[in-house]
C-alpha cells in the first residue's frame, strides 16, 4: 500500500543521482520513473492520505482516473527521457529533470489546492535548472525569462487559490465556475502554463535554448500539468474554446515562420495543447477523453520529434533549418523514426494523434458547434504543414546541406525506437488508452468516412506544401512576439529610466554639493581659523575682566 | 560524394511527384460511393475535405506571409 505521494520517488530520488557513478547511476535513472509507474498504480483510489496544516485538511494523495493518466504518461516520459539522456546530459540536469517530473506527478495527485500550489511552484524551479543545466549564455538568459513568467503565474494562482479558500471556506481541488475574481485567477494561473495567449511566447522563447534532452523533458510536463488542472476544475469553461482556437493557429502561423527546428517544436506544442483546451472548453464526456487522451498521445509523439531534433542538434551542433537538410542519407533511423513522430502529431490514420485528436473534434461536431468545428479541421491540416511535413522536410531531405553526420549513440536511438513504437501501437491499438480515460468510450476511430476524410484533408494539405514551397524558404530571421514587450520594449523603457534616473543622481548630487558647500563656508566663518570664535584672547583682556571682577567683589564686600 | 543519392535524382522526384498525384486522386474517389455520417451540410459537398484542406493550407501561408512583413526581424535582433 502506498500512503505517500508516488511523484515523491522521483523527487526524493533524483538526488541521489550525484552521488552514485557509472553503471550505478544509468541503472537508478531508468528504476527510479518504473518505481514511480508502480506507485501510481498501487494507490487506492480516492482520498488516502490527509494531513493537518494551518487549520486545513490537506488531502495530497488523491488518485483519480484522469490523475492516474496524466501520472501514468508523466512516469513514461521521466524513463524515456531518462534513456534519451543518459549519457549525455549533465548530473544536474537529470537531478532537476527527475525532481520536475516527480513534481509533476505530485500535481496529478493533488486534492487540495494548497499541495497543488506546492508542487506547482516546485515545477518551476525544477523546470528552470533544467534549462540552466544547457551552461550557454543564451539559456541562462531564456531560463530568467522562463522562471518571470512562471512565477507571475504562480503568483496570480496564490492569490486566486487565497480567494477561493477564503470565499468558500474549502481547500478542494475541485471543479469551480469562472464567477469570481479568485477564480479568474486560479484559471489564468493555469492557463499561463498552459501556454495561452498573451503569454504563449514563453514556450518558444524558453525550450529550444535547453539542451537536447533538456528539452525533450521540457516539453511533456509543464503545458501538460496546466491541462490537467484545467481539466479537473474549469471542465465546460466556454472562454476556454476561443483562447485554445487562438493557441492552435497562433502555434502553426509562428511555426511557418520560424527557422529553428525546435522553435517549431515549441510553438507546435502550443498549437497541439490549443486542441485539448478547446475540447476541455467543450466539456462534454467525448471533448474531456478527447483533451485527455490526446495530452497522453502527444507528450510521447512531441518527446520523439524533440529526441529526433535533439539527435541532429547533439550530431551536427546546427538548429537552424537555413543550415540543416540532406540528413537522411547518413541519419536514415533518425529520420525514420523523426517521421513517425510527425505523422502522429498530424494525426495520420494508425498513429496515436488519429485516435485522440478525432475525439475532441467529433465532440464539437457532436455540439453542432460549425465554425469550432470547421477551424477545428483547418487547424488540423495546418498542423501536417508546419510540423508534420516543414520539420522532416527541411531537417533531413530539402537540400544537400553538405552535413554528414553519424546516427546518435545507442541509448538515444532506442528511447526513441520506444516511443515510435508506442506511437504507432496507440494508433493501431487504442483500447488500452481508452480504457485510461477518464469517463467511458463510446468511440470508433475507424470508420471508412473518417479514414478517407483524414487521407484526404491531410494529403491535400501537403500538396498545398509543395505548391507553396518556394514562399517557405527559410531565411536567417526570428518573428516578434509578446515577449518582445519585457525583452526589447522593457529593456527600452529600463534604459530611457536609467538615462532619466542617472540625469536626476546628477542634479540631485550637484544640489546636495552646493548646499554642503554653504555650509562648510559658514562653518568657516564662524569656526574657522580667522573666525571670531577661532581667534585667540588677548592676556591683557583676561586680565581686565579679572580687575573688574575683584573690583565687583570688593564693592559688594563693603555694602 | 559525387554521384548524387538516388532519391534527389530528378528522375526519381519526377516519379515521386506522378505517384503522389496518383494517391491524391485515390483519396477523392471514394467521395462517389461511400456512405458518410456527415454532421454538417458541408461536408456532403464533392471532395469537401480536399479543398477545404488544401485552400485553408494555401491560406495561411499567405497570412503568415504577409504578417511576416510586419514582424519578421534579423536573428540577431534581441542579441546584445
Amino acid at each position: 500500500m502506498i500512503n505517500f505521494p508516488p511523484g515523491l520517488i522521483l523527487l526524493f530520488g533524483a538526488f541521489l543521482l550525484p552521488f552514485i557513478r557509472g553503471r550505478g547511476r544509468d541503472a537508478l535513472v531508468l528504476i527510479l520513473p518504473l518505481l514511480t509507474l508502480a506507485a501510481i498504480w498501487m494507490v487506492p483510489d480516492g482520498a488516502s492520505v490527509s494531513a493537518q496544516f494551518l487549520d486545513y485538511t490537506l488531502t495530497p494523495v488523491r488518485a483519480t482516473p484522469v490523475g492516474r493518466l496524466f501520472a501514468t504518461v508523466f512516469a513514461i516520459m521521466a524513463f524515456a527521457g531518462g534513456l534519451y539522456a543518459l549519457r549525455q546530459a549533465r548530473v544536474m540536469e537529470m537531478v532537476a529533470a527527475f525532481a520536475y517530473a516527480g513534481s509533476a506527478i505530485g500535481v496529478t495527485f493533488a486534492g487540495d489546492l494548497i499541495t497543488l500550489f506546492v508542487f506547482w511552484e516546485l515545477m518551476s524551479v525544477g523546470s528552470t535548472v533544467v534549462l540552466w543545466s544547457a551552461g550557454t549564455r543564451g539559456a541562462y538568459r531564456a531560463s530568467m525569462r522562463y522562471l518571470m513568467v512562471h512565477l507571475m503565474g504562480g503568483v496570480l494562482l496564490m492569490f486566486g487559490i487565497i480567494g477561493h479558500i477564503g470565499a468558500t471556506g474549502s481547500v478542494a481541488f475541485e471543479p469551480m465556475q469562472a464567477d469570481s475574481l479568485a477564480n479568474w485567477l486560479i484559471l489564468i494561473g493555469f492557463l499561463i502554463n498552459a501556454g495561452a495567449p498573451p503569454l504563449s511566447a514563453w514556450v518558444a522563447d524558453a525550450y529550444p535554448e535547453a539542451s537536447p534532452s533538456g528539452a525533450v523533458f521540457l516539453s511533456a510536463f509543464t503545458t501538460k500539468t496546466a491541462v490537467f488542472a484545467l481539466l479537473v476544475a474549469f471542465p465546460g469553461t466556454w472562454v476556454l474554446i476561443p483562447v485554445g482556437l487562438y493557441m492552435a493557429f497562433y502555434g502553426i502561423i509562428y511555426a511557418l515562420l520560424e527557422n529553428d527546428m525546435r522553435r517549431v517544436l515549441a510553438y507546435s506544442i502550443v498549437n497541439q495543447v490549443g486542441f485539448m483546451v478547446i475540447g476541455i472548453g467543450i466539456g462534454t464526456e467525448l471533448a474531456l477523453n478527447g483533451a485527455a487522451a490526446h495530452a497522453f498521445a502527444h507528450i510521447i509523439y512531441k518527446g520523439l520529434l524533440l529526441m529526433s531534433a535533439g539527435s541532429v542538434l547533439y550530431q551536427t551542433g546546427e538548429r537552424r533549418l537555413s543550415h540543416l537538410g540532406g540528413l537522411f542519407r547518413t541519419m536514415p533511423v533518425t529520420a525514420f523514426l523523426g517521421i513517425i513522430g510527425a505523422l502522429a502529431i498530424s494525426a495520420f490514420p494508425f498513429t496515436s494523434g488519429f485516435v485522440s485528436k478525432s475525439m475532441v473534434t467529433s465532440s464539437a461536431a457532436e455540439q453542432h458547434m460549425t465554425l469550432v468545428w470547421l477551424l477545428m479541421q483547418a487547424a488540423a491540416a495546418g498542423v501536417f504543414l508546419h510540423a508534420g511535413i516543414k520539420f522532416p522536410w527541411f531537417v533531413f531531405f530539402q537540400k544537400d546541406s553538405g552535413l554528414r553526420p553519424a546516427e546518435p549513440p545507442a541509448n538515444m536511438r532506442i528511447a526513441m525506437w520506444v516511443f515510435a513504437f508506442f506511437c504507432i501501437a496507440l494508433g493501431v491499438y487504442p483500447a488500452p488508452l481508452y480504457n485510461l480515460l477518464p469517463f467511458p468510450v463510446d468511440y470508433a476511430p475507424y470508420t471508412a468516412g473518417h479514414l478517407v476524410a483524414s487521407f484526404q484533408l491531410l494529403l491535400f494539405a501537403g500538396l498545398a506544401f509543395f505548391v507553396m514551397l518556394p514562399l517557405m524558404k527559410r531565411t536567417l530571421t526570428i518573428t516578434l512576439d509578446f515577449d518582445w514587450f519585457y525583452r526589447h520594449f522593457g529593456a527600452l523603457v529600463g534604459s530611457e529610466m536609467m538615462v532619466r534616473a542617472s540625469q536626476a543622481r546628477r542634479r540631485s548630487a550637484v544640489a546636495a554639493q552646493l548646499s554642503a558647500q554653504r555650509f562648510f563656508v559658514g562653518l568657516d566663518r564662524y569656526h574657522g581659523p580667522t573666525s571670531k570664535f577661532a581667534s585667540t584672547w588677548p592676556t591683557g583682556s583676561m586680565v581686565l575682566w579679572v580687575a573688574i571682577l575683584l573690583g565687583a567683589y570688593l564693592v559688594f564686600g563693603f555694602l | 560524394m559525387n554521384e548524387q543519392h538516388w532519391l534527389v535524382r530528378p528522375g526519381t522526384v519526377r516519379i515521386l511527384w506522378i505517384v503522389f498525384a496518383v494517391v491524391l486522386i485515390l483519396t477523392v474517389i471514394p467521395d462517389f460511393f461511400i456512405e458518410k455520417h456527415a454532421s454538417f451540410p458541408i461536408e456532403n459537398i464533392f471532395g469537401f475535405y480536399a479543398w477545404f484542406g488544401f485552400l485553408t493550407c494555401v491560406g495561411m501561408v499567405l497570412f503568415a506571409k504577409g504578417m511576416s512583413l510586419l514582424v519578421k526581424r534579423k536573428d540577431t535582433y534581441y542579441d546584445d
